[in-house]
């Protein structure tokens, strides 16, 4: 199934370079070859390296941190910031409550990991070695590190003038009364663990300050530059102009980079203090332990369905392990809150309720990571679904079938008011289901294994709302609300073309995609399209690189850019043919009349140029235009996908092998196939981490015990099979192209699935799988309760 | 992540080798792959004032046969017995084992010597080398002596090297063409540490059998007379007879409270005496 699909009869003009096309990337030319050019890549006169000394404890009181003589001037504790301003993200939903993280800790520490003092040195060892002599005086206090205790009264507190750890509860309810009568109920707790981004590149600052122009300049590994500079501006009491963040090539982001961090606060206020530039790489174990980790969700859940399998309602109260501080922009109540809204998934239902808590405890900050909530969601309700299937006797696959939203219903708006633009939920299912090949995998469950391994299968699906915009955050208030998005579009004399946009790419392929948006409407060949972004000072304002919203919300606003260029070319190439500018057209980078043509480089020549061949009506304007662009409806593209798998489970060693899997995609039309690609095999690994692998697990004093890769582990190359897609291309109504937002979606279903599929291989030993990571360990202990069970009752 | 300050020699032969060790009186770290001494450096896990570098010395890049017995230097590589570069009286035990050491990347430079300084009860050559029968010279500036392989793990990172001491041959008895080799180990993933380990020798003909258990939190479990794993003997029936039940107290008198621990690490060896009987 592989690749065998024909693009070249994709919307838009498949073949060729334009939207549809399997273009290689434009940006693996430097980065295949090594020479691309990160943050640490970054040399300047003078830089010195940074080192900071942490919290070792989870939660205490500094009664002192004392630096040796010789070191003075070479460490830097909160109270040398004056001035500085602790990072703040509010969200204005009603009973939210505010943390104040301070860059440097004062008074006491909530996490392990928390900065403590900056230590600067000629290089990182050096600033290693005086962090080490720094010693610090700390008084332990009860460490929050359950977020379910840490609900409870008289839990210890990690803000004591909130009076509880809740940063904020939501309740959402429809009806739910009217579920309960209803013949199948199945109630469960499902959770899944606290995990870890693992970007390859990690975070990393360089900061510098130019006197000449009286501007702070910030290197960072960031996938949304303006925003970060907002936050730095905000924390540090400086104008935005005096600030430009630069974000280089970035190697992942995932949510990871899209926070503004006290190390970027910090190293602005040292580099304007020591006057050379400075430096901090984060390394492996402050990724781990100190950052940003995600993804630790709690469900107590019940499902309510009619015997025909067809759903009647459901009842869930959700808890997000929220950490110890509100990151900015996205806040310590997106995550949960969100949970609310997109719990019911693609599926029917007459019937709703769910309350959610965003919990703070004495860990590293949550954040959203690629596919957010949805890949928790996605998990407790696949998981659910299964067992009102095994309730109703029904195949997992059929249940799905009678509760998804038909295509004929589209658009439509569910029981949350989401509103699905387009989409045929159930034909992806059915083809899924097909590629898996059912009913073979039944025939040879049948038979059983001859090496004593449980063969067993699994479905899943989500939706992935995407590229959503104002209507949607603007009820958050958050401090990041994504308005218009904006292009610049600027031929050059020589009829090449620069796009400027305020998005980054992380991975995304940007350069490539957004060249092939340019190419389709100027006709411009690609390799004569440079995409400028990444850098504050050069291009438009954006949030940026989150949400899957590059594709639709950049897309379109290049798009815009470019047909607003084009015409005013056209005008321009009416008057070198002599025409009547209604009598010509813009085409394949020429503008075209009955008499001749001219192309978009000899336009560009003369407005340059030679001035004084143009028009005297001519627009000032020129050929550079900065333009903006929002979808007809800004509620988000739907993009979706069922996942299905095999895995052939060792019940005495608890190994999983995965022998198939199969993914359905619907991305709306796909700008670059290759790279839409690209994009799931990504999320999948991603996926199949939370599903088996990844895992930051805590004791009781608040302490990470995963702290290097040995510890936390990772899918390789050898844990992640050769998945088979399939893509179906319905295209959104409301965006450029019909395009639709991607990004995420390969990291959300993989959990589901998989555990279902252990789930169906394990059913007939009495074993049922609700918590990720599903490990040999976990699925060991299963199997021998299941066993002393059955003893017992026998 | 940056290592404390620390001195660096990297001397030409074993002599001068052994007086720098002398002189560092346990202030010293040998490193030859650095595979896990680098990353413990790193971490300032490990704070030594000298770091000693052997891989200038060409005497313990040796690996030849004597008489019915391999003697391998120090400073082989687990590349070098996985390609062949070794000569092999294992009949291919060895190389099998070497193949699935951690990564490839690892295994280029990580040596057998080095793994079983390091004394990870996690590491492979630990309980493999246990399992052929193997015997390890050490040596001095004091002299030499010979260990066997299950006398020189104490326990984890623990062995009876002392200050100035380095390992020096790895001496592997050749395998018996009577002789079935089991190896199988747990690991999450391709190339993680194992969880479990079981590496088995048995030979029905001769009514021997050696039998270790190994990544425990401790020096592996070896059973150089293990007819009490079979049933009171050591036949051509073995894999029937095996008894899990005697494994389980074995894992048990080690120290490994969890029964799905303890569960995982029988099943274990159970594949090993299977892949023997194969």
């Amino acid at each position: 199934m592989r690749n065998e699909r024909d693009f070249s009869s994709a919307p838009g003009s498949g073949a060729g370079q334009g939207v549809g096309a399997r273009l290689p990337r434009k940006e693996d030319d430097r980065l295949m070859r090594g020479r691309g050019q990160f943050v640490a890549d970054i040399r300047l006169a003078g830089l010195q390296d940074v080192a900071f000394v942490r919290s070792p404890l989870a939660h205490a009181r500094i009664r002192g941190i004392h630096v040796p003589e010789r070191y003075k001037g070479s460490v830097f504790t909160a109270a040398d910031l004056v001035g500085i301003k602790p990072i703040r993200a509010v969200s204005a939903l009603p009973g939210f409550k505010i943390s104040e993280q301070p860059v440097l800790a004062t008074g006491k520490v909530r996490q392990v990991g928390e900065l403590i003092a900056m230590c600067v040195a000629p290089t990182r060892a050096e600033a290693e070695d005086i962090g080490a002599s720094v010693t610090l005086d700390l008084e332990e206090l009860p460490a929050v590190y359950d977020m379910l205790k840490a609900r409870e009264a008289g839990a210890a507190l990690v803000h004591e003038h909130w009076g509880d750890n809740i940063f904020l509860e939501t309740n959402y309810e429809v009806d739910i009364s009217a579920a309960l009568d209803a013949p199948i109920k199945v109630t469960r707790e499902i959770s899944t663990a606290r995990q870890c981004m693992s970007p390859l590149e990690g975070r990393g600052v360089v900061a510098t300050f130019d006197h000449r122009l009286d501007q702070l300049t910030l290197y960072s590994a960031a996938q949304m530059p303006h925003i970060t500079r907002s936050g730095l501006a905000e924390c540090l009491g400086m104008e935005e102009g005096r600030i430009r963040l630069i974000s280089p090539d970035v190697g992942g982001g995932f949510g990871h980079k899209g926070i503004l961090l006290p190390e970027e606060v910090c190293l602005s206020w040292l580099t304007m203090r020591c006057g050379h530039p400075v430096r901090w790489t984060e390394d492996r174990r402050e990724h781990l332990t100190a950052s940003s980790n995600c993804r630790e969700h709690h469900y107590k859940i019940a499902v309510y369905a009619d015997r025909d399998g067809r759903l009647r309602g459901i009842d869930c109260e959700a808890t997000v392990d929220s950490g110890a501080y509100s990151s900015y922009p996205f806040s310590a109540c997106l995550e949960a809150a969100q949970v609310a809204s997109i719990l019911p998934g693609p599926y029917l239902m007459p019937a709703y309720r769910c309350r959610t808590f965003s919990v703070a405890t004495n860990k590293c900050p949550i954040l959203p990571y690629r596919g957010v909530a949805r890949t928790g969601v996605c998990f407790a309700l696949e998981l659910m679904l299964d067992l009102v299937a095994a309730e109703a006797g029904l195949e997992p696959g059929e249940v799905r079938l009678r509760n998804l939203i038909r295509p004929e219903q589209m658009p439509f708006d569910n029981i949350t008011r989401k509103h699905f633009d387009s989409g045929d939920y159930p034909e992806a299912m059915r083809r899924a289901l097909a590629a898996i090949d059912i009913d073979t995998v039944r025939a040879r469950q049948c038979k059983g294994e001859a090496d004593g391994r449980r063969i067993g299968v699994g479905v899943s699906i989500y939706c992935e709302q995407a590229a959503h915009g104002t209507s949607v955050y603007a009820g958050w208030g958050i401090p990041m609300v994504p308005g218009h998005e904006q292009a610049s579009a600027r031929l050059t004399p020589d009829g090449g073309l620069e796009l400027r946009v305020g998005v980054h790419s992380h991975g995304q392929s940007m350069e490539t995609t957004l060249a092939q948006v340019a190419h389709e409407i100027l006709g411009i060949d690609v390799a004569n399209v440079r995409i400028i972004l990444g850098d504050t000072a050069m291009t438009p304002y954006s949030t940026g690189t989150w949400g899957s919203r590059s594709m639709v919300m950049a897309g379109g606003a290049v798009a815009t850019a470019c047909r607003e260029l084009g015409e005013r070319a056209r005008r321009i190439g009416a008057k070198l043919l002599q025409h009547d500018p209604a009598s010509v057209v813009l085409q394949n980078g020429e503008v075209r009349g009955v008499n001749g043509s001219v192309t978009l480089k000899e336009i560009a020549y003369t407005w340059y140029r030679r001035p004084q061949d143009l028009p005297a009506d001519v627009d000032p304007g020129g050929l550079e235009i900065t333009s903006g662009y929002k979808p007809q409806r800004d509620s988000g593209t739907f993009s979706y996908a069922a996942h299905a798998a095999v895995v052939a489970v060792d019940p005495d060693m608890g190994e999983v092998e995965i022998l198939d899997y199969v993914i359905v995609e619907d991305g709306g039309v796909l700008v670059n196939p290759m790279v839409v690609d690209g994009q799931i095999y990504g999320g999948l690994a991603q996926g199949i981490g939370t599903a088996l692998y990844e895992e930051m697990p805590f004791d009781a004093s608040g302490q990470p015990l995963a702290t290097t890769l040995a510890d936390y582990l990772l899918p390789g190359p050898t844990e992640v099979p050769a998945a088979r897609l399939d893509h179906m291309e319905t295209p959104s109504p409301y965006t450029q192209f019909g395009v639709k937002g991607i990004g995420e979606g390969g990291a959300i279903a993989p959990p589901a699935a998989i555990a279902n599929a252990i789930n169906d291989a394990l059913r007939p030993l009495g074993v049922e799988m609700m918590q990720s990571p599903i490990t040999p360990h976990r699925i060991v202990e299963a199997v021998l309760a299941a066993r002393d069970a059955e003893r017992t009752a026998t | 992540m940056k290592p404390a300050p620390f001195g660096y020699e990297r001397p030409r032969d074993l002599q001068a080798t052994l007086s720098l060790l002398a002189e560092a009186n346990g202030s010293a770290k040998i490193i030859a792959g650095g595979q896990s001494l680098g990353p413990m450096l790193n971490l300032r896990l490990v704070q030594p004032e000298l770091v000693v570098d052997i891989t200038g010395l060409a005497e313990l890049k040796q690996a030849e046969r004597s008489g019915d017995e391999l003697v391998l230097g120090a400073c082989i590589t687990h590349a070098d017995i996985e390609d062949g570069r070794t000569p092999d009286v294992t009949r291919g035990a060895m190389r099998g084992v070497a193949a699935n050491i951690a990564y490839r990347a690892v295994r280029n430079r990580g040596t057998i010597g080095g793994s079983l300084s390091h004394a990870d009860p996690a590491a492979d050559w630990v309980s493999a080398l246990a399992a052929f029968g193997a015997r390890l010279t050490l040596r001095s500036l004091a002299g030499a002596r010979t260990v066997a392989m299950e006398d020189f793990i104490l326990g984890a990172l623990e062995s009876t090297l002392r200050p100035g001491e380095i390992v020096e041959t790895i001496h592997v008895p050749a395998r018996p063409a009577s002789a079935h080799w089991g190896y199988a180990k747990s690991c999450r993933k391709t190339g993680e540490f194992a969880h479990a380990l079981g590496a088995v020798m048995i030979d029905p003909s001769a009514a021997t059998a050696r039998v270790v258990m190994g990544a425990i939190d401790t020096a592996p479990i070896v059973i150089t007379d293990a007819a009490e794993l079979f049933g009171g003997r050591i036949a051509g029936d073995y894999k029937e007879r095996f008894d899990a039940r005697v494994a389980d107290t074995l894992l048990a008198k080690a120290g490994i409270g969890s029964a799905a621990d303890r569960h995982i690490h029988v099943s274990v060896l159970k594949r090993a005496v299977r892949e023997a009987a194969a």
